[in-house]
């Protein structure tokens, strides 16, 4: 089993069995948000409070927490690379920062425009809202430094430890609600505690979340080959596969 | 949850400009990610052929 798995980390490998899976993972996102909006749109009761305008959870707290998990994943490859030198690893990170980068964007648009109506507000600097912002531009910041250098293994070293120090900014964005006083409310889903919110309005964020959290993976995994055969090019196996391509 | 009418459903109590600003956003930057991921799949797949080409390989990969 452990052999097995060792397998994996070989580009070849690991790049036939992306090629399987990504279809895989593309099927399960869709028809998990098909199903998820079809609850979030027409099954959730309407907010006694916030009217319609709730709805956008099931955009907003999906992508936010896909942004904040992609970063965690993504600084795990950049340990692993950095510690057992395994090329893969890093170019895993680099499949992974796009797509996080395009969560956390989509976190801060849609948490404007439901800060507009429920705050009165598109915009505070607040610590949670300065935070997520700030993760967005550790992404930007990730990819940059590695453009930025043409030598690809040093480039991965150097925006692998740029990734390293920036997961310091995770848990500050998920605690930023307790620990300072924000516009932004506290979570509405935790382990230690019943959900705050009614069961038909959760079960369609949770789908959302998992729709997303596949369609992460099936995005990344479709990057990762293109930057394997990229990277690898001039290997034999490459040369064979294009007739694939 | 159940809408009166369709025109109900789009006005979404008001809130539409933020509520379909919001998942048209989202659907739109999906889109646009699996665009560029087939666009940078494919330019890569046409230098590859390319270069094989000028190196006398025989096979030309098709162009999907």
């Amino acid at each position: 089993m452990r052999l097995k798995v060792w397998r994996y980390a070989s580009p070849p490998a690991f790049y036939r069995l992306a090629g399987k899976l990504v279809p895989w993972f593309l099927a399960l996102a869709a028809m998990l948000a098909a199903a998820g909006l079809y609850i979030g749109l027409f099954v959730a009761p309407t907010d006694f409070q916030q009217g319609e305008s709730y709805r956008i959870i099931f955009i907003h707290v999906p992508a936010a927490w896909m942004s904040m998990f992609i970063y965690v994943v993504m600084a795990f490859w950049c340990a692993m690379g950095l510690v057992f030198n395994t090329r893969l690893s890093f170019m895993m990170a680099l499949a992974l920062a796009p797509t996080g980068a395009m969560f956390t964007f989509i976190a801060l648009w849609s948490g404007a425009l439901w800060g507009k109506p429920t705050w009165g507000t598109w915009w505070v600097w607040d610590a949670r809202l300065t935070s997520e912002l700030i993760l967005l531009f550790l992404y930007i910041g990730f990819l940059s430094l590695h453009a930025a250098i043409d030598d690809a293994r040093r480039a991965d070293r150097a925006a692998a430890l740029l990734a390293l120090v920036g997961v310091i900014n995770v848990p500050i964005i998920y605690f930023s609600v307790q620990w300072w006083s924000t516009l932004h409310q506290g979570a509405s889903v935790s382990l230690a505690r019943a959900p705050t919110m009614a069961a038909t309005m959760l079960v369609g964020m949770l789908i959302m979340s998992l729709a997303a959290w596949m369609y992460a993976i099936g995005a990344s995994l479709m990057r990762v080959r293109t930057i394997i055969l990229e990277r690898e090019s001039n290997a034999d196996w490459v040369r064979e596969q294009e007739a694939a391509l | 949850m159940s809408w009166g009418s369709p025109q109900a459903f789009f006005a979404m109590g008001g809130y539409a400009l933020y509520v379909w600003g919001s998942y048209a956003v989202a659907a739109a930057c999906i889109l646009v990610e699996l665009w560029l991921l087939r666009r940078r799949r494919r330019t890569l797949a046409r230098a590859l052929s390319r270069r094989n080409e000028d190196r006398g390989l025989d096979h030309a990969p098709r162009q999907t």
